[in-house]
């Protein structure tokens, strides 16, 4: 007999992991701003604090550069902690820790300590937050050697990701779409792992490879969906892991589809996109390019704060089966 | 930046394009995907719409120009970015009026550019894979994507066609390859045979007084310093001396059809078809009308023995408003022959034959030589062709009115 199908939010599939890391590891505790009591600004965290107490739900001061030096500190000493920045922007304000301390510590010591930090970031624009609120910082963290960076598009990679990324024994940088929180979708109750590295076809095509991220992969799917009845049928690819990059999955669908569009929220100047372009561009892939490569990416602006400009700001699904019906059709 | 308009390559064996209208001036808003100019092939005319939004600048390719394919033509500025000076234009001078006759191969005749102003062609990269596993060259694929560029699907269809076929027997029959000439001389009279309305006009000529005084004049010619005649006037020398004259007589049968416009020449230039091994050339006797017969002659004998060795230019045998094709030799009594474009007419001579005619109501033995004319009905009505036809065999009937 088949077990019912169990639905979780995004949110309720995170929660979920990190109270089945905490059981099966006394090592794990999780800290941030308003995690504990309240229960976290968008409510991951949820009760936690009841189950595991103060001690392992811990809530920091406004000082995400002080909470980072503590989680980094407390990994160095052996420990798992899962850092949780309210907001993905205030990882701006943790740089040093995050990027000249965790990413850098185990090449610098010849690797003799690592840091198995987990930091857990929501970001994304669409919910009115505004400018330093709804920013998609994702590949700016990728750049950085020493660091790992996921991108979870559903519940079930949502908690299969986390606990890939707490099981690491490195930094790993967990960034969670705000909009996404409340999506539900099916959740196996056990621990299971997503593999950091390995990207996902998320629909099987043959005339275009779409790459996206996180939200993007959903309006990605709806615009194949719409393009199949067109007669184009796009294959979607989930990313899924920013850093390191799982080349031989893009330049697979590439060499068969023989066209590439990517689709991320984050700033398409020198962006994620940008760099599977030229991943493709350098790769034995370029040989079977049979259209330009299609980047739609966020403009170069600040998210506005003007809801209509909002949604303008970053690739929207109409757009996207524009564009790509355009890139099919060799009009670009 | 502004955005390039470039003449796009539409036709596969397109290597340059006529501009035949411009929609838009200097200085005028266009809106992506709105018409800016026709361009007019060999074969097809075709629209071509704004590849960007913003203000036309720096038309160097005027109406009537002829430019190779991926040379920018126009350039449309966004709004608020500045005009640069007009970009460096190689335009071609503009279509002569008259298109040449049946080329001898493409080689002999490329006398304009066959790779674009760049000598590059945009292609996909999997597009120049699969032109390179076909064995195929970029320059003969007519790219279906923005600016020309050749994609995959545009490779796909050339190597679809069937491929040439090489030279062997087949069981039964053995296949012969078109080369150049073969295909040329195939394109240009399926052309001109399903497109121009023929009509034809015979008249019988009667060659007693053609043939007296060409005894006369070969008997009488000067001996060279081996003691031989410097001419031996052909009865087809009379042919293209009679034939200027007529249309000399008739100027308005003198033309070629343009399309646009009916061109009427000052000159009397007569082609002459002439068989070579593996098709015909057709060069030109130029001015003939102000030649004499032994001119006319020797130039003949010249342009004859340079076609038969493929070594005539381009020049030689382009232009003129009528060709001769003289079967006489083989004993063809009367034929109809294919006008050869752009040429109003074409003779189609026969043999001297010798038939018993009616003279003063008894029978009489009198060398004849029957002679076909068809006409480009577009250019030459009935009664024109007639006057034109009747002209000529006066001329030929009475050799001594072509010294008036």
């Amino acid at each position: 007999m088949n077990a019912p199908i169990r639905e979780l939010t995004y949110a309720q599939a995170i929660q979920e992991a990190l109270a089945t890391a905490m059981e099966a590891d006394e090592r794990v505790f999780i800290m941030g701003e308003d995690i504990g009591v309240y229960g976290g600004a968008f409510q991951v965290t949820g009760d936690l604090v009841h189950r595991f107490g103060e001690d392992r739900v811990m809530d920091t001061p406004i000082s995400e550069l002080g909470a980072a030096g503590i989680a980094v500190g407390a990994a160095l000493a052996g420990s798992r902690p899962i850092l949780e920045f309210q907001f993905s922007d205030f990882a701006t304000l943790a740089m040093e820790q995050i990027v000249n301390q965790a990413a850098k510590m185990r090449f610098m010591l010849g690797g003799k300590v690592s840091v198995p930090l987990v930091m857990r970031l929501p970001s994304g624009s669409g919910t009115g937050a505004a400018a330093q609120h709804s920013q998609s910082l994702e590949a700016w963290l990728a750049h950085v050697p020493g660091l790992k960076v996921v991108q979870p598009s559903t519940p079930h990679d949502a908690k299969g990701l986390l606990l890939a990324a707490i099981d690491d024994p490195d930094p790993v940088m967990v960034f969670e779409h705000k909009l996404l929180y409340k999506m539900k979708g099916e959740v196996p109750e056990k621990a299971y792992r997503i593999p950091i590295g390995k990207a996902v076809v998320r629909r099987e095509g043959r005339h275009v490879t779409i790459v996206a991220t996180s939200i993007m992969v959903h309006r990605a799917l709806e615009a194949a969906e719409v393009l199949a009845g067109e007669g184009i049928e796009a294959e979607v690819i989930d990313l899924r892991t920013l850093r390191p990059l799982d080349t031989a999955t893009i330049i697979e669908s590439v060499k068969k589809t023989t066209r590439l569009a990517c689709v991320y929220e984050g700033v398409k100047t020198l962006g994620i996109g940008a760099e599977i372009s030229a991943l493709i561009a350098e790769s034995e892939a370029f040989d079977y390019l049979d259209a330009p490569i299609l980047r739609l990416g966020g403009v170069d602006s600040p998210i506005p704060y003007n809801p209509t400009l909002e949604k303008a700001a970053v690739p929207q699904t109409p757009g996207i089966i524009e564009q790509v019906r355009n890139l099919v059709k060799g009009r670009i | 930046m502004p955005v390039e308009v470039i003449l796009p390559k539409v036709d596969m064996d397109m290597a340059t394009g006529k501009i035949a209208k411009w929609h838009v001036k200097e200085g005028d808003a266009v809106r992506k995907g709105a018409l800016l100019f026709e361009i007019e092939t060999d074969k097809a005319a075709m629209e071509i719409d704004a590849p960007g939004d913003g203000i036309i600048r720096n038309i160097t390719a005027a109406e009537g120009a002829v430019v190779p394919v991926g040379q920018t033509v126009a350039l449309i500025y966004q709004d608020g970015e500045a005009a640069s000076a007009p970009v460096a234009a190689e335009p071609l001078p503009p279509v002569k009026p008259i298109t040449p006759a049946p080329r001898p191969d493409a080689e002999q005749t490329a006398v304009l550019p066959a790779a674009s102003a760049s000598g590059r062609f945009p292609a996909t990269p999997l597009a120049r894979s699969l032109a390179k596993q076909g064995g195929i060259t970029l320059e003969n694929i007519a790219g279906s994507g923005p600016r020309g560029r050749i994609a995959a699907i545009d490779v796909h269809g050339v190597l679809a066609k069937p491929t040439a076929p090489q030279h062997g027997d087949e069981g039964g029959f053995e296949v012969i390859p078109l080369d150049g000439m073969r295909r040329t001389i195939a394109q240009r009279l399926t052309l001109s045979k399903q497109t121009i309305p023929h009509f034809y006009l015979t008249v019988n000529c009667d060659l007693t007084r053609l043939s007296e005084i060409r005894e006369i004049l070969n008997a009488q010619a000067p001996r060279d310093a081996q003691k031989l005649p410097v001419w031996k006037l052909s009865i087809n020398d009379f042919i293209i001396k009679a034939m200027a004259s007529a249309l000399e007589l008739v100027p308005d049968a003198n033309v070629t059809w343009a399309d646009e416009a009916i061109h009427k020449y000052h000159s009397c230039d007569v082609g002459v078809a002439v068989a070579v091994e593996g098709g015909l050339f057709t060069p030109v006797v130029r001015a003939a009308e102000t030649k004499s017969l032994s001119q006319i002659s020797e130039e003949m004998k010249d342009l004859a023995t340079r076609a038969r060795a493929r070594k005539l230019l381009p020049s030689e045998y382009q232009g003129g408003t009528t060709t001769i094709s003289n079967l006489g030799m083989y004993g063809i009594e009367q034929f109809t022959a294919i006008i050869n474009p752009p040429h109003a007419t074409i003779l189609a001579v026969g043999a001297g034959m010798e038939r018993f005619v009616p003279v003063n109501g008894l029978p009489v033995l009198r060398t004849q030589m029957t002679c076909t004319l068809a006409c480009d009905h577009r250019a030459v009505d009935g009664a024109l062709g007639a006057q034109l036809l009747a002209a000529f065999r006066n001329f030929i009937e009475e050799p001594a009115l072509m010294l008036a």
